[in-house]
């Protein structure tokens, strides 16, 4: 398996990190069209990575068919492999409720569903046949989710309840409450105002630790501030994938660069 | 005043006029319709409340009208819509969420559709003469409670069918991929969170369509349903009577005092309808509540 080397920004030390995800030239076309073309790139397992680009670029594409969501859109085929851990995840011995299980998502605007706060997060594990003590679980996992000091007064109210910024947050501890080993975020804040958006963002740098995080945003201040890697798409194309430093101060494209300085997009 | 020229002050006020007159226009078809069934409601009533009573509710009909009840008629009403229920829910909200959940959009689906929206429309008659030639004579199961039971659900299936499907296209997508995204099945998804979300809207659907079962009569006739009944049925297979059979048979003889049976009848009928309707409602509105 691929190793990396990395520069850890707060301790300065060489770290090492392995591949979690592989692509290796995926297309995923749309009844025949393609909507994104021959991108190779590889994730780390504990970094940030975050996909930018202009609006229909193909990230939010590439980013749902991570976790075969992709394939409860009529049309949609994929070519190309992508290895999770070294597993082609569209083999055929692979069954696509099993890469869910792992490969966890938060999506663009908050998605609770119509229950308690307490079920949103223990419907999932249940459901997958989880054994351990519930209430901790639901404890744990809306603590990492920076939720629990929040509503642990009123676990059982429904969630619809809670503000937009709450909501995310509660959809982020259920997706948690699955231990993924990937987190995939499809433009999360979005639908936020900036503090929760900054509440969020102090979040990812707290499970950053214990996860591997895909995170796509069409905002490049929130790109720069969160992720270790970026990866630049345009029209389908990965133009450029690097450590985000790399990308926002020395782009080796031109393309890049005019994006990352605001010149088009 | 000010912001207008003459001009365009006669023109707004005319939009205003025109405004107003198709208000009062759609007031006036609102409340001359709630007029007639008001009128319709109170002419039923002085024909039939003197005759209705305990003793009407609790006895077997009678050729003689002071003796005549309707007991026979509601037990087998009540009987049809527990069955009807039993029989057409499960399979018609099972062939809503097969068809929204988990068939493959094509050909065979949109041909299947079409048919399930036409059935809606095919006179009742129809499901009549189908129930007669299938349940009755191919079945062998005779004018019973069944045949009629069976056939009553044929004809109220495309109904619940299209009322359930609306209700779960209703459920919001972003629903069923966060289930999905938990690692969660098709039929987990579609158990926990879609049919839960959609059961309001499939309830209006199922006691819609079932409030028009009951009111059916020409089926009934068709498959046999007898007009005395002087017995209660004690199961399925039993032959059997209900409430608009039993209003036609009276209404249809030529003595007043029948035909004022007839209207007691028709407010016993009413009231069934509207112990089921507001049955409907209350769930509804719980269960609304629930998710909210």
């Amino acid at each position: 398996m691929a190793q990396a080397e990395y520069v850890d920004a707060t301790t300065e030390k060489k770290k090492t990190s392995e591949a979690v995800l592989e692509l290796q030239e995926v297309s995923v076309l749309y009844s025949g069209k393609p909507a994104v073309k021959k991108v190779s790139c590889t994730i780390w397992r504990n970094r940030i990575t975050s996909i930018i680009g202009p609006s229909g670029c193909g990230k939010s594409t590439l980013l749902r068919s991570l976790n075969r969501m992709n394939d409860f859109v009529d049309g949609v085929s994929i070519e190309g492999n992508i290895l999770f851990v070294g597993q082609n995840l569209y083999g055929d011995a692979v069954d696509p409720v099993e890469v869910r299980r792992r490969i966890g998502m938060v999506f663009q605007k908050p998605n609770p569903f119509p229950k308690s706060i307490y079920n949103n997060i223990s419907w999932g594990p249940s459901i997958n046949g989880y054994s351990g003590s519930m209430d901790e679980l639901v404890e744990r996992s809306l603590q990492q989710a920076a939720l629990w000091d929040e509503v642990k007064d009123r676990l059982q109210e429904s969630a619809l309840n809670l503000s937009g910024g709450q909501q995310q947050r509660l959809c982020i501890a259920r997706a948690l409450a699955m231990e993924p080993q990937v987190l995939l975020m499809d433009e999360p804040c979005s639908a936020l105002d900036p503090i929760s958006t900054a509440h969020i963002e102090d979040l990812l740098f707290e499970l950053q630790s214990r996860y591997t995080i895909v995170i796509v945003t069409h905002n490049m201040q929130q790109a720069a501030r969160v992720s270790d890697y970026t990866a630049f798409m345009e029209m389908g194309n990965l133009v450029e994938f690097g450590e985000t430093d790399q990308i926002f101060t020395r782009p080796e494209k031109k393309r890049t660069e005019e994006y990352v300085t605001g010149r088009f997009g | 005043m000010a912001f207008l020229s003459e001009k365009e002050q006669k023109h707004l006020v005319n939009r205003h006029r025109k405004s107003k007159l198709f208000a009062l226009l759609c007031a006036f078809v609102t409340w001359s319709s709630v007029f007639l069934l008001g009128i319709l409601l109170v002419n039923i009533a002085m024909d039939g409340l003197g005759w209705l009573d305990w003793q009407f509710i609790t006895s077997f009909p009678s050729r003689i009208p002071a003796q005549a009840g309707i007991k026979s008629a509601l037990v087998g009403t009540l009987w049809l819509i527990v069955m009807i229920a039993f029989i057409a829910i499960p399979i018609g909200v099972s062939a809503a969420l097969y068809l929204e959940e988990f068939s493959k959009r094509g050909r065979l689906a949109t041909l299947i559709e079409v048919n399930i929206a036409n059935l809606s429309g095919v006179p009742s008659i129809v499901y009549g003469i189908l129930g007669l030639a299938i349940f009755v004579r191919f079945f062998g199961l005779e004018r019973s409670l069944i045949s009629g039971a069976l056939t009553m659900s044929l004809l109220i299936l495309p109904v619940i069918i299209i009322a359930s499907r609306e209700a779960i296209k209703t459920v919001p997508m972003s629903i069923r991929y966060a289930a999905l995204s938990l690692g969660a099945t098709r039929w987990q998804t579609t158990w926990s969170h879609v049919l839960p979300s959609a059961f309001p809207g499939i309830m209006t659907g199922v006691i819609l369509a079932l409030s028009r079962a009951i009111g059916e009569t020409a089926p009934l006739i068709l498959i046999g349903a007898a007009s005395y009944v002087a017995f209660l049925p004690k199961g399925p297979m039993d032959s059997f009577t209900a409430l608009p059979i039993q209003i036609y048979s009276w209404a249809s003889r030529p003595q007043v005092e029948f035909q004022e049976l007839a209207a007691a009848g028709i407010l016993v009928l009413l009231a069934v309808l509207l112990l089921m309707n507001a049955t409907a409602i209350y769930i509804r509105n719980k269960t609304e509540k629930r998710l909210k």
